[in-house]
């Protein structure tokens, strides 16, 4: 049962993020461990810092909400 | 046998959905309860769901499970991820349903509750959802596209760039509105004043904390940060009576124009980590909690509804604004029913993490019904308080006065009765010193969860606590969304100067960056102030424009998803996309034209131009302008509206042209012409 509500609690922690628009950690380093194990895993505090910069304006700049 | 079980429960909602609207739609006379318009609306959008939406992915677009999404294709684990549906939708959802779905309908409440509800239920159903669903699953198919890209692709190069063009009007357009209500809401309000710019110091601590002391704590930092901002509205009612620091925090709406331009500017250059992101966190969490609150709070409480299901008002003659039903309801609910801004969303972020494409049936479809569920309970909202109450607040001084006199007799004599003590009343019992001329949806939407919390939740003094949560958490998200629109407004000037001027392109220049930052806030900003200094009210004039411009916009969304449906050869259904179409854009060019060349001088831009004109120049000063300057002003602000309006007809038409050329050419052709990206199968699926 525990191990059922470690995954909800996950999953609703992921669902959180989401809202704000920051992916799951651990998925990006098993991408990046199985699809390029050659290059190096961004720490979780740049992860983090990469992601927020991508959402509000690195380039693109497409805009992120409504009115 | 089950199936055949399962279509009569569908029939049985279908005529749930239809005998509740039929409540709705034909009770005169006695109010009926919310509880009628909340069934209605949910039986009759999880029908359209379950049967309109599956029509329009299976025949219309025929979606198909083992195709390969660009998430999938593209896994990078940061941009590109193929995301867990319900999360996903949450993420869509958020972005989507902004102070759209509550303003609009408590603007449209000025008609009755009917006008704006059926337009909300027909239109989502109808238009709005299958804009949302059709350009996500277009852009999805084409790597996600943005909608400027994809009109390049399908329709060419000029009408790309007039899209683009359209897209950065209508960012200038909502910022200047969004900002107006904020100002609408805080003038001559200290309590709200102090609240929101508590926001900023509790926004860089979070800021700070998140990127020094404990990087990504997302969910941690936001807990605290809540906790700030309640205890900031609690100090705001301390603050509020206390008579020195009132008269601190005491500000007109000119002074709260002035701060949010600087603010505009300020932020938009400062990095992204300090101010917005906090409070974009913030912001989300409080919209989706109040939206929550808002619903259990109706359904439990289940209010009657004060408001009559019909004013007198649907003949254009309305204080809140000026317009017939026809076709000024359509412009002023935008988003809850069709909303071209979520065209951009939808070929945003969105199609970058679909993990597989029939998901978007419940993400594109789905999510812009559960925006016009929001839209509903803010009509509701709107609905239970006293309509002479509604009208106090949101009619212009210019129509009934300065006065809790004056304006409890104006309403009155509409219809509406209303005694100045129950106005003193309604504001004393906010914490206001007055509820009148706070027009812009956003404090009456704020009175009405009040009223609703409070009776679920009561408590001494607490109806002023929640109508100032209320306005903290619109204020948070429209000052939110004034910061991350003025960036993106920022990036789409550079794209858009950068046409002519290549240097202004390069977004690595500092120079270019504050240029357009500053070009951006400039354009918003002025109309801002525009709207502040009107006599004849801010919101009366740039909500209708606002309103064009979104409705012009989902115009063009679904012009170039009929043009893509022609050239996949599906154009047996182009109707689906057709229709709406057609009809935005009868109902976009009818306003334009009304609001340009109307004789009627509340009404038209022009005829009010003139009507200034002449007696400026025989040297008279005509209410509610005060002096010459005041005239100017008007004649200026008349002419500058009048001109975005001929804009707005410029881009839609020639987009028009544009769609009927590349469409016509593509109906006889017999293959497929559309630029979608080949079939690629899910690997190892």
């Amino acid at each position: 049962m525990f191990n059922d509500l470690g995954r909800m609690g996950k999953y609703l922690g992921q669902a959180a993020r989401m809202l704000v628009g920051m992916p799951d950690y651990d998925t990006y380093v098993e991408h990046m461990q199985s699809k390029h194990p050659d290059q190096p895993v961004m720490s979780y505090e740049d992860f983090f810092r990469e992601r927020q910069e991508a959402r509000y304006g690195g380039g693109k700049g497409r805009p992120v909400r409504c009115c | 046998m089950t199936r055949l079980v399962s279509r009569l429960a569908w029939l049985a909602l279908a005529v749930l959905g239809a005998l509740a609207l039929g409540v709705v739609a034909l009770r005169r006379g006695e109010p009926i309860n919310a509880l009628w318009i909340v069934v209605a609306s949910t039986a009759i959008y999880l029908v359209a769901y379950r049967y309109y939406s599956l029509f329009i992915a299976t025949r219309v677009m025929q979606l198909d499970p083992r195709r390969a999404t660009p998430a999938v294709l593209n896994n990078d684990g940061l941009d590109f991820v193929p995301t867990n549906q319900h999360v996903l939708f949450g993420h869509h959802f958020a972005a989507i349903a902004g102070a759209g779905p509550l303003v609009g309908p408590v603007l449209a409440a000025q008609m009755g509750y009917l006008p704006g509800t059926l337009w909300l239920i027909a239109g989502v159903v109808l238009a709005g959802a299958v804009q949302d669903f059709l350009v996500l699953c277009i852009s999805t198919r084409r790597n996600a596209r943005s909608l400027g890209d994809m009109v390049r692709e399908e329709m060419g190069q000029i009408p790309g760039t007039i899209a683009l063009f359209g897209c950065f009007l209508i960012m200038v357009i909502i910022l200047a509105v969004l900002a107006l209500i904020v100002v609408k809401a805080l003038a001559h309000s200290p309590w709200g004043m102090f609240t929101v710019m508590a926001t900023i110091p509790i926004a860089m601590f979070m800021g700070l904390y998140m990127r020094y002391i404990r990087p990504g704590r997302i969910g941690e930092i936001s807990l605290i940060g809540i906790v700030l901002l309640l205890a900031s509205i609690w100090l705001g009612g301390a603050i509020s009576t206390d008579p020195y620091w009132s008269g601190v925090f005491t500000f007109t709406g000119v002074q709260i124009t002035w701060m949010l331009i600087g603010y505009g500017f300020v932020a938009a250059v400062l990095p992204v980590w300090l101010i917005l992101a906090p409070r974009d966190y913030l912001s989300t969490f409080l919209k989706i909690g109040t939206i929550a609150a808002l619903a259990i709070g109706i359904v439990i409480l289940s209010p009657e509804l004060k408001m009559p299901a019909l004013t007198q008002f649907i003949d254009g003659t309305g204080p809140v604004w000026k317009g017939a039903l026809f076709p000024f309801l359509f412009i002023t609910i935008a988003c809850g029913a069709v909303s071209g801004f979520h065209a951009l969303i939808a070929s945003g972020t969105t199609p970058k993490l679909l993990a597989n494409e029939t998901q978007a049936r419940y993400i594109g479809y789905g999510g812009m019904l559960m925006e016009s569920m929001v839209a509903i309970m803010a009509m509701v909202a709107a609905s239970v308080i006293e309509p002479g109450v509604y009208f106090a607040m949101n009619s212009p001084p210019a129509i009934v006065g300065a006065d809790t006199a004056s304006v409890a007799a104006a309403v009155s004599h509409w219809g509406f009765a209303i005694t100045p003590e129950a106005l003193e009343g309604v504001a004393r019992d906010i914490g206001e010193t007055t509820i009148l001329a706070r027009a812009g949806g956003a404090p009456t939407l704020a009175v009405g969860i009040a009223q609703i919390l409070h009776q679920v939740l009561p408590g001494e003094d607490t109806m002023a606590f929640w109508y100032h949560f209320a306005i903290l958490f619109e204020a948070l998200f429209i000052l939110t969304a004034v910061d991350a629109g003025t960036r993106a407004g920022r990036f789409m000037l550079q794209d858009l100067l950068g046409n002519f001027v290549p240097a202004l392109r390069r977004t690595d220049s500092w120079g270019a960056n504050v240029l357009a930052t500053a070009g951006c806030v400039a354009l918003w900003g002025y109309l801002l102030y525009q709207g502040v200094v009107d006599p004849l009210g801010g919101i009366n004039t740039l909500w209708p424009l606002f309103g064009i411009s979104n409705q012009m916009l989902a115009g063009i969304a679904l012009m170039l998803c009929s043009v893509v449906l022609i050239k996949m050869k599906r154009q047996r259904y182009v109707w689906v996309t057709l229709l709406p179409a057609f009809w935005l854009l009868i109902c976009t060019t009818a306003a334009s034209l009304i609001k340009l060349f109307d004789p009627n001088p509340a009404v038209g831009f022009l005829a009010l131009a003139k009507k200034y004109a002449v007696a400026l120049d025989a040297g008279q000063v005509l209410a509610p302008a005060k002096d010459l300057g005041q005239m100017q002003n008007v004649i200026m602000n008349a002419y500058t509206n009048a001109g975005l309006s001929v804009l707005f007809l410029v881009v839609v038409f020639s987009i028009l042209f544009y769609a009927l050329k590349v469409g016509r050419a593509a109906w006889i052709v017999e293959e497929r012409t559309d630029k979608e990206t080949p079939f690629q199968a899910i690997p190892g699926a």
